[in-house]
């Protein structure tokens, strides 16, 4: 793989340096079976350091959770080796199954095939919460 | 499928409704001996509490219904391992309606994802008890005639008790409430509570250490428990704890109609020597809870006095 070109696929760019790593895990990337390249402490003008992501491939992926966690992060579709659209992750309504409620008290803790769902609690503050125990998602 | 998990899954015309009805019960015990005739109310308390479990159990007594289930989790499946939503599923074959009490925060919602008839949450851990807020609102209208325009003190323990915040985000909703919130420090309503809820709405509230120096503004005073376990050393607790205990004297400046309330059960916050008190209310609120929950039984499985709604 090329890191510098990908043909079809995604580009996470502008992830807050050392963010990288834990989007990997997030976005579930370690489950993917074609080109991941990991870029760390990038140079960038207007943050100093970046982190960069590039997949290579042009199945659709479930980005809901980059605008919880780094919502500064932008996105690049890549058709044909050129640049189709360029966006902010969005806020989605609902994040399933990637984050974990981390409330002792919750049910999740003594139940932990119930499916992890956070529901955006406020738009602004960029609040989710646990829709079993209404704790706040933690990042 | 309807169920109540949070007080605020009720709109409120639907809590006027429900509190309509329980008020039409009081005043017409007979017309309801047999409104739930052949319908069995499942209480599945997960973690022990009587006094809520005997009043869900009176209330469907009392509408000639029965009941079964089980008072704590060593004598339930849960025990051997059991998810909440298999039990769930087993017990709606056997109940019409299930009223749950379980020491984790969410059980009830899942299980009213998995039900096939209708949950009432009894209590999540220090997380939602809608049936107490019911209590508590329907006890404030009778009381007062109505829930709007009025001063409420909430006293004592305002950072843990669930009953406190549920009752001021019920609260919210009418006109003209104005809070005073009394606690020690260490014991003061969480921010997100006064960020979300009051300051969110606009609402006037008042925060003070001091009980005697609010009493006469209020019209009714919510008492709870101050317990040893909050504090971080006895001689806080031994200091505090006195400033927080309702007694005659501090009664002194008090509205001739102010109404007293409590969620029992009391330890020792409210001196008996109040008990004889015509302000005190907090036995009736604890008969209205039996009566308010007769009345979302009732809504729930879709029955009136007449038969089926
Ligand atoms: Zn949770």
């Amino acid at each position: 793989m090329n890191i510098d070109s990908i043909q079809n696929g995604i580009v996470i760019d502008h992830i807050r340096s050392g963010g990288a790593m834990q989007l990997y895990q997030l976005l579930g990337l370690d489950s993917l079976d074609c080109p991941v390249a990991i870029i760390k402490n990038a140079p960038s003008d207007k943050m100093g350091r970046k982190d960069i992501i590039k997949i290579d491939s042009a199945q659709p992926l479930n980005l809901d959770v980059l605008g919880f966690v780094d919502p500064d992060a932008t996105i690049n579709v890549i058709r044909d080796c050129a640049l189709v659209e360029k966006k902010h992750a969005g806020l989605p309504e609902r994040i399933r199954d990637v984050l974990r409620c981390r409330n002792p008290r919750c049910i999740t803790s003594v139940e932990p095939d119930l499916p992890q769902v956070f529901q955006l609690a406020n738009r602004e503050t960029k609040t989710y919460r646990c829709i079993y125990c209404e704790a706040k998602a933690e990042k | 499928m309807r169920h109540l998990i949070d007080i605020r899954d009720l709109s409120e015309r639907e809590i006027a409704d429900l509190l309509d009805l329980a008020d039409d019960i009081v005043a017409n015990r007979e017309a309801y001996r047999e409104v739930c005739k052949y319908k069995k109310l499942a209480t599945l308390f997960f973690e022990p509490s009587t006094r809520t479990r005997l009043s869900f159990e009176a209330a469907m007594y009392e509408l000639g219904g029965q009941v079964l289930g089980f008072s704590e989790a060593a004598s339930s499946s849960a025990s051997k391992g059991e998810s909440v939503a298999d039990t769930i599923r087993v017990v709606g074959c056997y109940a019409d309606i299930i009223a749950m009490r379980h020491p984790k925060e969410g059980a009830p919602m899942v299980g009213a994802m998995h039900s096939t008839v209708p949950i009432i949450n009894a209590g999540d851990g220090g997380h939602n008890h809608p049936t107490q807020t019911l209590t508590d609102l329907m006890t404030i209208r009778r009381e007062k005639g109505r829930l709007s325009d009025f001063t409420i003190g909430l006293c004592g323990d305002l950072k843990f008790g669930r009953t406190v915040h549920s009752l001021i985000a019920a609260l919210s909703r009418y006109e003209n409430v104005k809070f005073v919130l009394i606690s020690p420090e260490e014991l003061k309503v969480p921010s997100y509570i006064k960020k979300d809820i009051l300051a969110e709405q606009g609402l006037p509230y008042v925060q003070t250490t001091e009980l005697t120096d609010v009493m006469p503004q209020l019209d009714v005073l919510y008492m709870t428990r101050v317990q040893r376990e909050r504090f971080f050393n006895e001689e806080d607790y031994l200091r505090l704890k006195d400033s927080y205990i309702l007694t005659p004297e501090k009664l002194r400046g008090a509205k001739a109609d102010l109404t007293i309330l409590h969620p029992l059960p009391r330890v020792n916050e409210i001196d008996t020597a109040i008990d004889a008190d015509p302000r005190a209310c907090y036995f009736r609120q604890a008969l209205n809870g039996k009566f308010v929950r007769m009345a979302l039984i009732m809504t729930l499985l879709g029955l009136t006095k007449e038969g089926q709604a």
